[in-house]
């Protein structure tokens, strides 16, 4: 039998030939040589489960209980494995409607069909039990246990800051973080997370495609075990903290209390504020959009950030210089008629006595007195020239930690401004200012900018009579972990104490002078304690003037430096010198004992008012 | 008579010997594949691997009734079970049960039956016989086009289910018909269109037509005498091109580049044919015709891609192809296979050991990505043993089918050998990731009952006609 194309069974060999060759040299190449194949393939069997820690407590000085964790639970889905279920009893038990469920499910796709992600997060403890019972009727669903904060007062929001979500920066920074993890962003969540955050654990499980657990990897010999996070203690007291906010009720401003001897923060206040509460589980980003977009920025930390002239606070200071420098005497005499007129220059001053000595300048706040002060400071014949005078005052403030940060644990604080030479040299050209030319800051105005931190900080000074320790939130931790040293190293004035005593002898006439002595602080008297306080006034050119109060308690034990700023408040004995004696006889003798006075700065409403007489023009 | 007697001797045993081999492995890997602790036993008929066993042993049964048969039984009867399945294709479309979207199977109580399966060996049978008819020929184009529509018939029934994947498999039997004298042109044309067609997905057209229209160029160049003439001509298709593109910006012809391209081949080409027709030169006219096929096919490629092929189908091309990658989406299949082969390594995890076939990462684990159980089980070594296997059966067929004295085996052999050797490259290559994912299972290996018959039929009735095959002269 002949057939022509019996020679085309060898083409056919060939070719099959050619790829059953084929095929074994790519077999060898996916079996033998790549290996890549074998990682993935661990990654497809091995779940990392990671462990979340909980996170460290927060208590206050007293030992209570601020901030602890609830948990929560983040509801899960693996798109390829959902299937028909009854999503009407599904959106029920989560409050959703049908388009937010589809909008959800439909993203998760979009992330991926076969990993899990998250559907919705932090869904509350009682729609997790019910939940739970029905979760086998909705397939592709799991729930992942995850740890809220939560918080036993509606207080110190700005102290305690707050935990979110990590970014991709914070997981580029640190490679400890995953996607999903929690990290504090500000506050003490954010200056100790590394404390409070504890140690992630991870479990290794087998799981087979639709992620059910088959078992542990190698019986559990490469898991880690979740350390809980540190708990901490801070200076805070939380009663005076609550007693604060109260007091600073509509009204825009700032309390910062602190413990002279230890620099421990007893008390940070900023109005308004906001119930920390607000910023946590699903509702954060929401609530936080709302906060920011307030007008009253309750979201701006004022004690830290707000800077502010210090007004006639300031002349203690001026008054310190003065007598360190011997260019005053505490029996040094000004005249003053009214203010204070020098070629051309006029600064008002209120009706007193005169002339007065240096503590009756203070105990009065004469700004004429000040200005002489200021001008003798500046003018010093030691120095030779005005430009020298100022460096050499300069040095002195910046010893109080004025124009520069303290590096606090606190965070967001600013630095205020302080002049330097150069500013004015600048403005003014080197030979072009006097003495004269910058007297406004001899009574804490011009271009002096302090926040309400400093302010209390530099009380606290005049309170130990010559030094501060850098104030700060912690007290200590679980750990026992070593805290900053910076936080018990005494910061030195360079300024002899007995000056400080006739300052704080001034300080305290002006609290606790006679009626019609020229006492202007009266405001801030307690009864049985002697307060050392000093107004002030911080100048606004948009409106009313701030009210400010420094003060100090008691006179001869200093127990609390309190520095109170209520804005648009006009003097400081108005409203910041009453609130001080509350916030002092609070923490001193835990009881008020003039209930009609507190009601009067309770009921006080410097924000509505305000807005109510805006809208009857 | 005393010939028939000698049907135990003339009965190849080494293809028999490989098939019960395959057909065992495949067994053992279903049981790997489907591992279900609580039933642990291999003849446990609740599971996958004990109803198979039940099918190897019905197999086994139908193997041996095939071979009491007289072998000529399948010759005379060979288009009646052509035109049976044809019946049966057709009513699975009415009464065939919908399962995934395609209408595949008859449902009766716990009886399924796939009837595309069966209609593998009936064509094979029904080319057979019309290829073996007396003076026949494939020179002539008719009988080109009868062959072709045998061919045609069960696979476009097949393609209403919809079954793709089945429906390829008869693209296979062009391999019977090049063995048996169709022009190799036709298998030329085949291979370049399919090279076409997926170049057209990867390159840019301006570079495709470019390329082609150059090809033409230098082949006309290098063959023809009068190089003078080839280079007037292309002067002619210059020309015809400017005037083209100078008309569509004075009229602001809202038009494609691509028409005017296809425009000036088609101007030019008829100077063309008027030359070629005066000076008789046919071949040089038929390379002009393919030239503007294919370029004509470059741009058909684009719409049948996007408006004939079904949104999977263009994934898994893409993917295939490194146009897109999607780990998670539609390359999840090939990526999961490569990984439970490529994790396999040389010697691979141990029987019952493989955790991306155990833990189902691995679609169809035990149908059609059951190769992945034997890569990541067996290893290398494995998987060269099953690949060594099945060549063997295919070159021992081809042997056989050469080895036949009548047109009819000779061709029955080769449609064995074209089918097999289609779903064994197309399945194994489908799982390390050499072709796109086509659902057809590995035959003898794969779990199903229709399946696995229908290839014991297919290649039964070929080793029966064998056993025979000196009865005939």
């Amino acid at each position: 039998m002949k057939n022509q194309y019996v020679s085309r069974k060898y083409v056919v060999g060939s070719v099959l030939f050619l790829l059953v060759l084929l095929y074994l040299v790519r077999l060898f190449y996916l079996q033998v040589i790549d290996t890549s194949y074998r990682s993935s393939a661990s990654n497809n069997v091995l779940r990392f489960v990671t462990q979340y820690p909980a996170r460290g407590l927060i208590y206050d000085r007293n030992g209570e209980l601020l901030v602890y964790n609830e948990a929560a639970y983040d509801l899960m889905v693996i798109p390829s494995q959902t299937g028909p279920m009854d999503t009407a009893d599904f959106c029920a038990v989560l409050d959703l409607s049908l388009e937010e469920f589809n909008a959800r499910l439909s993203r998760a796709k979009e992330y991926s069909r076969y990993t899990s992600s998250i559907f919705l997060s932090q869904i509350s403890s009682t729609n997790y039990a019910v939940l739970q019972e029905k979760m086998y009727k909705f397939p592709g669903f799991y729930v992942q246990a995850r740890t809220l904060r939560k918080y036993n007062r509606a207080n110190a929001a700005h102290v305690l800051g707050y935990v979110s979500e990590v970014e991709e920066s914070d997981i580029q920074r640190d490679p400890y973080y995953n996607m999903g993890d929690y990290i504090g962003k500000s506050g003490v969540e954010k200056k100790y997370e590394s404390l409070l955050r504890g140690k992630k654990g991870v479990q290794i499980f087998m799981v087979d495609v639709h992620n059910q657990i088959k078992g542990s990897y190698l019986g559990g010999r490469r898991d880690t075990v979740a350390v809980v996070g540190s708990d901490l203690t801070l200076t805070l007291d939380a009663d005076l903290q609550a007693y604060g906010e109260q007091l600073m009720v509509n009204k825009i401003g700032s309390i910062v209390a602190i413990e002279p001897a230890t620099g421990e923060v007893l008390a940070l206040v900023s109005a308004p504020g906001y119930n920390p509460s607000l910023l946590v589980g699903r509702a954060r980003s929401n609530q936080y959009a709302i906060l920011e977009k307030d007008t009253l920025k309750p979201l701006f930390n004022r004690a830290l950030m707000a800077q502010y002239p210090p007004g006639s606070t300031f002349k203690t200071i001026n008054a310190l210089i003065g007598l360190n420098e011997q260019t005053l005497f505490p029996e040094t005499e000004y005249y003053c008629d009214l203010g204070y007129y020098a070629r051309g220059v006029y600064v008002g001053c209120h009706l007193h006595n005169a002339p007065l000595n240096l503590i009756q300048g203070i105990q009065n706040s004469c700004n004429a007195y000040f200005c002489n002060v200021f001008r003798r400071i500046l003018d010093n014949p030691k120095y030779g020239s005005v430009r020298e005078g100022f460096v050499a005052w300069r040095n002195y403030l910046t010893s109080f930690g004025f124009g520069s940060r303290f590096g606090s644990d606190l965070t967001g604080e600013l630095p205020g401004f302080i002049p330097e030479l150069s500013y004015y040299d600048r403005y003014y050209g080197e030979n072009g200012w006097s003495s004269l030319t910058i007297v406004s800051m001899a009574i804490g105005q011009g271009e002096l900018l302090i926040t309400p931190f400093q302010m209390a900080n530099m009380t606290a000074s005049i309170a130990n009579r010559g030094f501060y320790i850098v104030p700060h939130i912690i007290k200590s931790n679980a750990d026992g972990q070593d805290m900053d040293p910076r936080f018990s190293e005494k910061q030195i004035i360079p300024i002899d104490s007995s000056h400080f005593e006739t300052v704080i002898e001034g300080m305290d006439l002006a609290v606790n002078g006679l009626p019609g002595s020229g006492s202007t602080a009266r405001n801030a008297k307690v009864p049985e304690i002697i307060v050392c306080g000093k107004t002030g006034t911080a100048e606004n050119p948009h409106g009313e003037d701030h009210s400010i109060f420094i003060a100090f308690a008691p006179k001869h034990d200093p127990q609390i430096a309190i520095a109170v700023y209520v804005e648009n408040g006009g003097f400081g004995n108005t409203y910041a010198a009453p609130i001080a004696g509350l916030m002092i006889e609070k923490y001193l003798t835990k009881h008020i004992t003039r209930t009609w006075f507190e009601e009067y700065i309770l009921n006080t409403d410097l924000i509505h008012i305000d807005t109510t007489n805006q809208h009857m023009d | 008579m005393t010939r028939r007697t000698n049907i135990w001797i003339n009965t190849d045993w080494i293809t028999i010997a490989i098939f019960v081999l395959l057909v065992f492995l495949g067994w053992i890997n279903i049981y790997s594949a489907e591992y279900n602790e609580h039933e642990p036993g291999i003849v446990n008929l609740s599971e996958r691997y004990g109803k198979q066993m039940i099918w190897i042993l019905a197999a086994f049964t139908l193997a041996i009734i095939i071979f009491i048969i007289d072998a000529r039984f399948y010759m005379y009867f060979s288009y009646f079970f052509y035109i049976g399945v044809l019946l049966l294709l057709l009513a699975v479309l009415i009464f065939g049960k919908e399962i995934h979207g395609s209408r595949s199977w008859f449902i009766l109580g716990d009886f399924r039956f796939q009837p595309s399966e069966f209609a593998k060996f009936a064509t094979g049978l029904a080319l057979a016989q019309f290829l073996s008819s007396p003076n026949m020929n494939l020179k002539t184009i008719k009988n080109v086009i009868k062959a072709l529509l045998i061919i045609a018939a069960p696979a476009f029934l097949i393609f209403m289910q919809p079954d793709t994947g089945s429906t390829l498999v008869y693209a296979a039997l062009v391999i019977v018909l090049y063995r048996e004298g169709i022009s190799p042109i036709y298998v030329f044309m085949v291979i370049i269109l399919g090279v076409l067609f997926v170049i057209t997905l990867i390159m840019n057209k301006t570079a495709i037509i470019t390329i082609l229209i150059s090809a033409t160029f230098i082949y006309y160049m290098v063959t023809h005498q009068r190089k003078k003439d080839v280079l007037i001509g292309a002067g002619i298709f210059i020309v015809t091109g400017s005037l083209l593109s100078l008309i569509r910006l004075f009229l602001q012809w809202d038009i494609n580049f691509y028409f005017i391209t296809i425009l000036t081949l088609i101007g030019s080409g008829l100077v063309y044919i008027l030359l070629a027709y005066r000076y008789k030169l046919m071949k040089q006219l038929l390379v002009y015709a393919f030239l503007v096929g294919s370029v004509l096919f470059a741009f058909s490629v684009d719409y049948v891609f996007n408006n004939v092929l079904e949104d999977h189908q263009q994934k898994r091309i893409n993917v295939l192809l490194g146009i897109e990658s999607d780990p998670l989406g539609s390359g999840y299949n090939v990526n999961q296979s490569k990984i439970a082969i490529g994790s396999g390594g040389f010697w691979g995890k141990g029987f019952l050991r493989g955790t991306q076939t155990k833990f189902n990462f691995v679609p169809e684990q035990s149908t059609d990505f059951i190769f992945c159980t034997v890569g990541e089980e067996w290893g290398f070594i494995g998987s060269a043993v099953m690949i060594l296997l099945f060549a063997a059966l295919l070159f021992r067929l081809l042997i056989l089918a050469e080895r036949q004295r009548t047109h009819f085996s000779r061709i029955y052999g080769y449609a064995v050998f074209s089918i097999l050797t289609f779903h064994f490259l197309v399945n194994v290559g489908m799982t390390i990731g050499l072709m796109p994912v086509i659902g057809i299972p590995l035959p003898f290996i794969s779990y199903g009952g229709s399946s696995l018959w229908a290839f014991t039929i297919l290649l039964f009735i070929f080793l029966k006609i064998d056993a025979t095959r000196t009865e005939f002269l």
